[in-house]
């Protein structure tokens, strides 16, 4: 008689813990981790001094973020009043000089912060995309074959280690050695910065890659001999599929390091981007500059993670294995 | 179409034929009255999109202003500004083509041109400005040079302060075996010249180069130790004590004073007065294959130079204004203002009137002067860049292939026919051969005369003379 209400009673608060309990985690500890983070940091800049003034805190860089929007804002404008001169311009000269082909200048202004953020995402996805197609097929061969693998070992082993960026001077002149035309297609500093990440995706990418493939089960190597699959089938087949994880935990990886490569590239090469925009700033040296660099750190932390983020969803969504994609 | 052609063809003849007589009277050394080149009208502009580099100094002002005026779009030239990284990157961008033109050390086109450092042969039709250098050094070097310098009744220091007084503590350092070091900014520096002139003028070796024996450190016999420093890098580098003192531009010494890391002990101007600074730098292919572009470039330029200094300096807090913001020197208004409006402040409290501490335009500040060029050419032979001993002949040929103020006549002649700027703010071109009249104002009384290198170079207590080789 008394077994009704028992359960119903426990089953509520139970339904209601697990939701209290869930939202603690996923929403309330976050938050108090950055609420106590903002506080330490506030506390810890007043206490900070350097020839520049104080150290940005909290408040000083979300004063940044409206400075640098409202700084994009009013660039636009000028942008729109460049275009207008411009088409004035060509008006004028076509009426004194018909035989003239007029063409439309992009606009002659500073990049701002916005721009350098679209530019710098820009660079990291089509190096890392460049890498993808380098390094996955690569990957896939010396998986398969121990002897391919034994061969390219060792210089893979070899350029793992060295960090993209003693690169830099080399790509750096080999792009402007290599890369030349009258109107090119793309700046020669989004080449080389571009290059430069490719390096860095590149050796994670072939080493998860080719660990997968040699780590099929042998079940399903064997399903594919008894099926007598074709070459390219058993690997559209059967290794695509069984290595998927390992090379998305490759591609996660190196996209991370890559993001972190492309800011220092940008700041040592000075190529458009957020690297430069620190760096520019740091050049500067005016009272805002600290604040304006905090800024762009937060950005970069964020778009990192929002990268990291979107690539384990990829990873999920095309992972057989679920489980093994998780974190 | 075929009456048109053959106008061309025709025009194309005259122009010839006008560059022809132009040249003829280059060298019958009636520089400017060629009515011929008065008479053309100048053309549209080959190239119309450029890039020119900057570094984050606050003399490059007339390119930032002849962008943020309208100058260059009124020649039909879309410009883009960038700033560079340091001296070297900016050089081998405009010789690789990346940079149509730069704000460049007055000794860069020459060094590249002579082969010193990479080769490339840069030409300037256009001067930038004239002084805004100084030389700034630690607290703890002041309060050791203080003692030695002279005071004025208010207990101020007198100024110019001569190297004598850091003569002593220099001593010191070599003394305890600490190396005295210091920072310029590039090794054909106005600011490498100017900070030995000062030391040397004040008894301490600066130091030889001796290229041909692959020494290019600078540091042979040296008492004071310099190396280069990025301009906008010297304060965090005297901050960080890796060095004791540094001759750079504006805005980084006034920012020395705003942190309260250093004082600035004397400016260029006092060192040498109105002395030649930064040049716009081309490659002389550029010009030869972008003659209108070349003109026009120059044209906005001496709009802009006259801009800055009109009207006694009243656009200058308008410039200030433009120069501070992020893309172009970035420093804050306050730090560029101080020395860009005619003051300049030495040690924390002591602001004096330097009217003449930035001058862009007045003075034919924009005219490209042999003898400028060959000023620079005695230095890096006083101080071994240029090993062997030259005949005066070689001095001339070499400022004549560098400094274009061939150039600098069509621009200026245009302008004065479109009534943009009047005659008399230029030169009297019939009559101008390049040279600066003797030079006297300079801080050792020694006087220069751009007409007689060797002689000058003979006239140096500290430094290689005729007929010296390391």
């Amino acid at each position: 008689m008394s077994a009704v209400p028992y359960t119903q009673t426990t089953h509520v608060p139970n339904k209601l813990g697990v939701l209290v309990r869930r939202t603690i985690e996923t929403l309330v500890l976050p938050l108090a981790g950055i609420v106590v983070f903002l506080v330490l940091w506030s506390v810890a800049a007043q206490k900070i001094d350097t020839s520049l003034g104080k150290f940005p805190g909290p408040a000083a860089v979300y004063l940044q973020f409206g400075a640098l929007y409202s700084e994009h804002i009013i660039e636009r404008e000028k942008a729109a009043a460049f275009y207008k001169r411009q088409e004035t311009r060509t008006k004028e000269r076509l009426a004194q000089d018909p035989g003239y082909a007029p063409k439309l200048r992009a606009y002659t202004g500073k990049e701002t912060f916005l721009d350098q953020i679209f530019t710098s995402l820009i660079t990291v996805m089509s190096g890392f995309l460049l890498a993808v197609i380098i390094a996955v097929p690569l990957g896939i061969a010396t998986g398969l074959s121990k002897t391919l693998n034994t061969a390219i070992n060792p210089i893979i082993q070899t350029f793992k280690p060295v960090s993209p960026l003693a690169w830099l001077p080399l790509v750096t002149m080999v792009v402007s050695a290599l890369y030349v035309s009258e109107e090119p297609m793309v700046a020669k500093s989004f080449i080389t910065s571009m290059i430069t990440v490719t390096l860095c995706c590149l050796w994670p990418m072939i080493i998860n890659t080719s660990v997968g493939v040699a780590a099929i089960d042998d079940d399903l190597l064997n399903v594919s001999r008894v099926l007598r699959l074709p070459a390219l089938k058993h690997i559209q087949k059967i290794v695509l599929p069984a290595s998927i994880p390992m090379i998305f935990t490759g591609m996660r990886l190196s996209l991370g390091i890559a993001w972190m490569v492309l800011i220092a590239a940008e700041m040592l090469a000075q190529n458009p981007g957020l690297g430069k925009f620190v760096w520019d700033e740091f050049q500067n040296g005016s009272s805002d500059s600290l604040s304006r660099i905090m800024t762009a750190i937060v950005v970069i932390g964020i778009i990192g993670f929002l990268l990291d983020r979107g690539m384990l969803q990829l990873q999920r969504f095309v992972s057989w294995d679920k489980a093994s994609a998780s974190r | 179409m075929k009456i048109i052609k053959g106008r061309v063809t025709s025009l194309k003849r005259r122009k010839r034929l006008i560059s022809a007589a132009g040249s003829a009277a280059l060298l019958l050394g009636i520089l400017s009255n060629s009515t011929a080149a008065m008479a053309e009208k100048l053309g549209w502009p080959e190239k119309e999109e450029l890039k020119f580099g900057f570094i984050k100094l606050t003399d490059m002002a007339p390119i930032a202003i002849a962008y943020e005026n309208g100058y260059f779009e009124d020649e039909g030239l879309y410009v883009t500004i960038e700033a560079q990284a340091n001296w070297k990157v900016l050089l081998d961008g405009v010789i690789d083509g990346r940079l149509d033109g730069a704000h460049m050390l007055a000794g860069q086109p020459i060094a590249a041109t002579m082969g010193y450092g990479t080769k490339a042969h840069i030409i300037t039709p256009f001067s930038m400005d004239l002084n805004g250098n100084a030389i700034t050094v630690s607290n703890a070097v002041w309060d050791e040079m203080k003692p030695s310098i002279p005071k004025m009744a208010d207990g101020r220091p007198v100024h110019p302060i001569k190297a004598d007084a850091l003569k002593p503590v220099v001593e010191k350092y070599n003394n305890s075996g600490k190396p005295f070091n210091m920072g310029m900014v590039f090794p054909v520096s106005t600011h490498n010249y100017e900070l030995r002139y000062w030391l040397a003028a004040g008894n301490i070796h600066p130091g030889y180069y001796a290229p041909h024996k692959s020494d290019v450190s600078g540091n042979i016999n040296a008492e004071a130790f310099l190396s280069v420093t990025p301009p906008p890098q010297m304060p965090a580098t005297l901050e960080a004590g890796t060095i004791y003192g540094y001759c750079v531009g504006e805005p980084w010494n006034q920012q020395a004073v705003f942190k309260g890391i250093g004082v600035p002990v004397v400016t260029d101007y006092e060192i040498w007065k109105n002395n030649p600074e930064k040049v716009f730098g081309i490659t002389a292919a550029f010009a030869e294959k972008y003659p209108n572009t070349t003109i026009r470039m120059t044209r906005a330029l001496i709009r802009a130079a006259k801009w800055l200094d009109e009207k006694n300096n009243a656009n200058r807090p308008a410039a200030v204004k433009i120069l501070s913001q992020s893309n172009y020197v970035g420093a804050d208004y306050d730090v560029i203002a101080n020395s860009m409006t005619g003051t300049f402040e030495y040690e924390k409290g002591d602001k004096r009137e330097v009217p003449d501490f930035n001058v862009f335009f007045r003075y034919n500040a924009t005219y490209p002067y042999y003898s400028d060029a060959i000023w620079y050419l005695t230095q890096m032979r006083r101080w071994g860049q240029i090993p062997e001993t030259k005949p005066d002949s070689w001095y001339m040929d070499m400022a004549k292939q560098v400094y274009r103020p061939d150039i600098y006549v069509k621009a200026a002649q245009s302008l004065i026919a479109d009534k943009i700027i009047d005659a008399k703010d230029f030169p009297d071109f019939a009559s101008e051969d390049g040279f600066k009249k003797p030079q006297q104002h300079f801080i050792d009384d020694i006087v220069y005369d751009g007409k007689k290198p060797n002689d000058y170079i003979n006239k140096f207590s500290i430094g290689l003379k005729q007929g010296d080789v390391l």
